[in-house]
């Protein structure tokens, strides 16, 4: 069993090389996945804009590695259209933003032909989508869009926050049956950790903790994670110990962690940098208040986005995504209540 | 072309067939055992039967909210899609798609869709995996004359010549999108758009049995011979309105009554073949019989039949969770 360092993109990139050489059925396609179809330079110009297919097209060649036109309405319906009859595509969305432009092919068909058609059909597609600000990208490539997804009936939803968990979880998302959302976020891409050579799974619905403690429960999302974990070491250098909690998936969620740790710590942070209304915090914060209200000690305390597009300016981003200093400050805000 | 008695009286019942059912439909839906909003589509039949008939179960068809014809042509359970359309516990889909969501993937119906333009990207998913698995068979999506102007359709008629799918875009121009007239709404022309995205598009008349059938021999040996897609655009004549109950406001003063005596698709099929003496008179009258007593049973089973049990609720939502 071997292992090395690997960073958020290669660990996706090694999960689709080793699953796409177990299961000839496994495709890919979207935007730029491998680039430069038709043009004069070089092949796999791309390998997607953020590198995360490359060496996929030279290796598997054109007919499983698709560039495709700038259409994301046929390339996700495609891609549900092939999982129901034989295929299990995994398609991108270069930013997930774009789910606005192909939104009845995930929300009024691939997510619903299970059940709409009795239980006949399956549609085993995935569908990667670069989310998140902090590269300055502006208000139309910055979006989470995971509240919107973890709403539908018929969809999972999937967010790693390290390398190790994207390959896992990536190998769990193309061997699944229903369609996943597979959300990557910009600013992970380059973080790495120890990642196995072979291929393992990690199970949906399997939230990890980062760290442990009775004081106070955080929950965090993709980026945020590591803002989480970074405010409760700097917590505990004064004695107070989170358990930080990364539910890894928010459709199925682990629900029964999150609320068994917050029956001993009575206090709850949940950190989502999606926009503030019907963000996954709001959700959270609704089931927890729900269903373990007599643990709670405190008021449940949301840090998300404000409800604002996300803007461009560097010191206006910076302000729209939770900051460790408004991570710590919603955490000392419940302490000792 | 010559066409065996076999096929031709095959061809008839399943017109026939579709043509009871839906006129049932009207009947049981004005009755009030049928719940939602239905769209019939007696008057298209011979486009749904000229297609379908040439397809295996391996084929794939995607269809429109108007999908009713083509589940029946492409040989899904008639009794089945009754109890379906009534919200019975024993439908094809057990009760949770009803009329706009009805298919049977195992006959290779993917679904009617309740999303105008919804299909022909779905079809293209479906066209990939035959390209992709070496398997031989076409994938078709019906379409509408008011879903050709969906920017879904531009797309799938694009990505299907961009990736040389064997995608069959059978267009039913029947004149009306909803209530606004396909002169109104369409631009240009409707083969004209498909041609337009490389590949080959034909005009026919889709009331003609027989054009819609030999239309679609030269689009299965086009796709099939792995030239990429082809696009059939059939004018053909709706009897009833968008949906059931529609009060057809927007139609001419006898134009349906008119359209009934000399456009009615079942008509001009008998006619033809009892001059050409390819199918007795007795032969076809025998085949309404028995499609009249398949209709009733249908309809009786499917008002015995009962709903779906509050435990289905959640039931299919995904395959594992």
């Amino acid at each position: 069993m071997t292992s090395s360092v690997k960073t958020l993109r290669d660990a996706i990139n090694e999960a689709l090389h080793q699953e796409m050489e177990r299961d000839p059925t496994v495709i890919v396609m979207g935007e730029e996945v491998s680039g430069g179809a038709g043009c004069a330079g070089e092949d796999d110009a791309y390998g997607g804009v953020f590198g995360v297919t490359k060496g996929l097209m030279p290796k598997f060649g054109r007919g499983r590695v698709i560039d495709t036109p700038i259409t994301e309405s046929a390339i996700v319906g495609a891609a549900a259209g092939a999982a129901n009859t034989g295929l299990r595509p995994v398609a991108e969305l270069m930013f997930v933003d774009f789910v606005g432009v192909c939104y009845d092919q995930i929300f009024n068909q691939a997510a619903k032909f299970r059940y709409m058609f009795g239980g006949k059909s399956k549609t085993p597609m995935v569908i990667r989508g670069t989310c998140g600000a902090g590269l300055r990208a502006g208000a139309q490539h910055s979006a989470m869009m995971h509240p919107v997804l973890t709403h539908v009936p018929g969809l999972k939803v999937v967010m790693p926050s390290n390398a190790y968990d994207a390959k896992g979880l990536m190998l769990t998302a193309i061997r699944d049956d229903d369609p996943v959302m597979f959300l990557e976020h910009k600013l992970l891409y380059e973080t790495s950790c120890e990642v196995p050579d072979e291929m393992y799974t990690i199970p949906f619905g399997q939230a990890n903790f980062l760290r442990e403690g009775d004081d106070v429960t955080i929950v965090a999302l993709s980026a945020m994670v590591h803002r989480a974990v970074a405010v409760a070491d700097k917590l505990a250098k004064e004695g107070i110990f989170c358990d930080v909690i990364d539910p890894r998936t928010t459709s199925p969620l682990d629900k029964e962690a999150i609320l068994e740790s917050v029956e001993v710590t009575g206090r709850l942070v949940v950190v989502d940098e999606a926009n503030e209304r019907h963000s996954f915090a709001s959700d959270l914060a609704g089931i927890v208040a729900e269903e373990a209200f007599s643990s709670l000690r405190a008021p449940i305390r949301k840090v998300t986005a404000p409800h604002a597009p996300v803007p461009f300016a560097p010191s206006l981003e910076d302000a729209y995504m939770p900051s460790e200093a408004r991570i710590e400050q919603a955490v000392r805000s419940i302490l000792g209540a | 072309m010559s066409y065996s008695a076999d096929f031709l009286l095959s061809a008839y019942r399943t017109m026939q067939t579709i043509r009871m059912f839906e006129e049932r439909c009207t009947l049981e839906f004005e009755a009030g055992n049928i719940p939602g909003f239905v769209h019939v589509s007696d008057g298209q039949e011979a486009v749904a039967v000229g297609v379908c008939s040439q397809l295996s179960d391996a084929d794939i068809i995607g269809s429109t909210h108007r999908g009713h014809g083509h589940c029946i042509a492409k040989g899904c359970d008639v009794i089945g899609m009754m109890k379906e359309i009534m919200g019975k516990a024993d439908g094809l889909c057990k009760g949770k798609g009803g009329s706009m969501h009805i298919a049977d993937i195992d006959k290779g119906m993917l679904g009617a869709n309740a999303i105008v333009g919804g299909g022909p990207p779905l079809v293209n998913g479906a066209a990939l995996s035959a390209k992709t698995l070496g398997t031989g068979t076409v994938a078709v999506s019906f379409n509408g004359d008011g879903s050709s102007n969906q920017g879904t359709v531009m797309e799938a008629l694009n990505l299907a010549s961009v990736l040389k799918l064997p995608h069959i875009f059978i267009f039913e121009n029947n004149g009306y999108g909803e209530g606004t007239s396909a002169d109104y709404a369409v631009a240009g022309d409707i083969a004209g758009r498909a041609a337009a995205f490389n590949m080959p598009a034909e005009k026919i008349d889709g009331l003609d049995f027989f054009a819609v059938y030999e239309a679609m021999q030269r689009a299965i040996k086009h796709a099939q011979a792995g030239k990429g897609p082809y696009a059939i655009e059939a004018s053909v004549v709706r009897f009833g309105g968008h949906f059931i109950g529609d009060p057809m406001r927007y139609r001419g003063k006898d134009e349906i009554k008119k359209a009934r005596q000399n456009q009615d698709c079942l008509k001009i099929f008998r006619a033809r073949v009892t001059k050409e003496k390819l199918l007795s008179k007795k032969a076809m009258d025998q085949v309404d019989i028995e499609v009249a007593e398949l209709i009733e049973s249908a309809v009786a089973q499917a008002l015995a039949s009962p709903q779906p049990t509050i435990d289905q609720l959640m039931v299919d939502v995904y395959c594992s969770y």
